[in-house]
């Protein structure tokens, strides 16, 4: 049967696509920021997991407003990364399970969570940048991938509680697949940033750490707060804390902490990472 | 008459909610953004600024705002910041340049009150 070995969240900002292709890897801006990055490698290096779960929102490259999904599960052989128009070069397309996906498409939609299944699907800096730092070696990299995307652009937003649902439907999912395979479940975006309006640059450490922590053993308490709530609290875009809420309700109720960092700030955003080991 | 944006019990100053009214204000704006996507969408744009918007249907606030390159008329005339960064990047600005100019400082305090957050 399918395991989930655990999950880990990261911020996905663009500018660390710039970074990486730079190699600003020993700049004094970015150091703190990359040096939290190789003992999640060598957390995966251990775990070896066959397939990546990674929720993500879409930035206005899949979608645009004329349709947009909630939840969309990708359904597809691979997944092109393109063109977002700022200048991030595009990297090679992203192996899929479709088998694994219509699993998890049939296992959703039984379990009440409508979501849209996707046969098309261009991925973002909001998948490809997680991917980048946590398999920076390309062909090295087996491991495949199912992009699941939560609309943060146009509210009204899922709320955390329903986010935190989600992801207990994608564990019971996973878990009644009868392949024997690993998966680890990516929580991308966050933690605070706001980058709209007068309060551009809105970043609350005291919020940001508190997550870090309760996410671990009382996720329930972030699934109480509301959209509103965490925009007043995170910034307009800390809101992505809905996404580690979903990779939290994956993993079942226990679960071990293998690593964090935390790092402010990486562009606008207060940079939050965090491993977590299934029981 | 337009959809008014749902009033909030607990607006949250500075900080615009992008919702179905918002959404339904800027969607010629944010659609023509969405075409930033694609070189040809850019290069169109920058060979014939005015034609660009008029072809997506802009209205006057939207033309002006996209004109001065001013985010928060932007964002008030129904610009989402994710569409918009597509425009703002193609400008060759990035979010602390245009964080800069909505919160009226210049880029260099406006970085150093993004490392302040830190402390």
């Amino acid at each position: 049967m399918a395991k989930i070995v655990g999950g880990v969240t990261t911020s996905h900002i663009p500018a660390i696509g710039n970074a990486i292709a730079k190699e600003l890897f020993e700049d004094p801006y970015w150091k703190p920021f990359f040096d939290g990055y190789p003992a999640v490698r060598a957390w995966l290096d251990k775990v070896k997991p066959d397939v990546a779960i990674v929720v993500y929102n879409d930035h206005g490259l899949n979608f645009f407003l004329d349709k947009m999904p909630t939840f969309s599960v990708g359904a597809a052989f691979e997944y092109e990364n393109r063109d977002e128009g700022w200048g991030l070069q595009p990297l090679p397309p992203y192996p899929g399970d479709p088998e694994l996906s219509w699993h998890l498409i049939e296992s959703l939609v039984a379990d009440e969570f409508d979501i849209c299944s996707c046969q098309e699907m261009a991925v973002d800096h909001g998948f490809t940048v997680p991917m980048s730092l946590l398999w920076p070696d390309r062909a090295a990299r087996t491991v495949k991938t199912i992009p699941v995307a939560v609309n943060t652009v146009q509210h009204p937003l899922p709320t955390p509680a329903r986010c935190f649902k989600l992801g207990q439907a994608i564990g019971r999912a996973v878990e009644s697949y009868g392949k024997d395979l690993k998966v680890v479940v990516l929580g991308t975006g966050g933690l605070s940033h706001q980058l709209d309006g007068e309060r551009a640059g809105f970043i609350n450490k005291a919020f940001d750490l508190m997550c870090l922590e309760k996410i671990v053993d009382e996720p329930e308490t972030l699934a109480r707060y509301s959209i509103h709530d965490l925009v007043r609290l995170a910034g307009a875009q800390g809101a992505e804390l809905i996404l580690w809420l979903i990779m939290r309700g994956a993993l079942g109720d226990k679960v071990s902490k293998v690593h964090s960092n935390y790092h402010i700030p990486i562009s606008n955003t207060g940079a939050g990472l965090l491993v977590l080991e299934s029981a | 008459m337009p959809l008014q944006p749902s009033p909030t019990k607990d607006p949250i100053p500075g900080t615009v909610i992008f919702d179905g009214a918002m959404a339904m204000r800027g969607y010629a704006l944010n659609k023509m953004c969405y075409s930033f996507n694609e070189e040809a969408g850019r290069a169109a744009f920058l060979a014939d600024e005015d034609g660009y918007c008029d072809r997506f249907g802009l209205n006057e606030a939207q033309k002006a705002a996209i004109k001065a390159r001013n985010a928060l008329d932007l964002i008030a005339a129904g610009g989402n910041i994710y569409y918009l960064a597509k425009f703002i990047g193609m400008l060759g600005l990035n979010v602390q340049d245009v964080g800069a100019q909505q919160t009226g400082m210049t880029v260099e305090e406006f970085k150093a009150k993004l490392q302040a957050a830190g402390h």
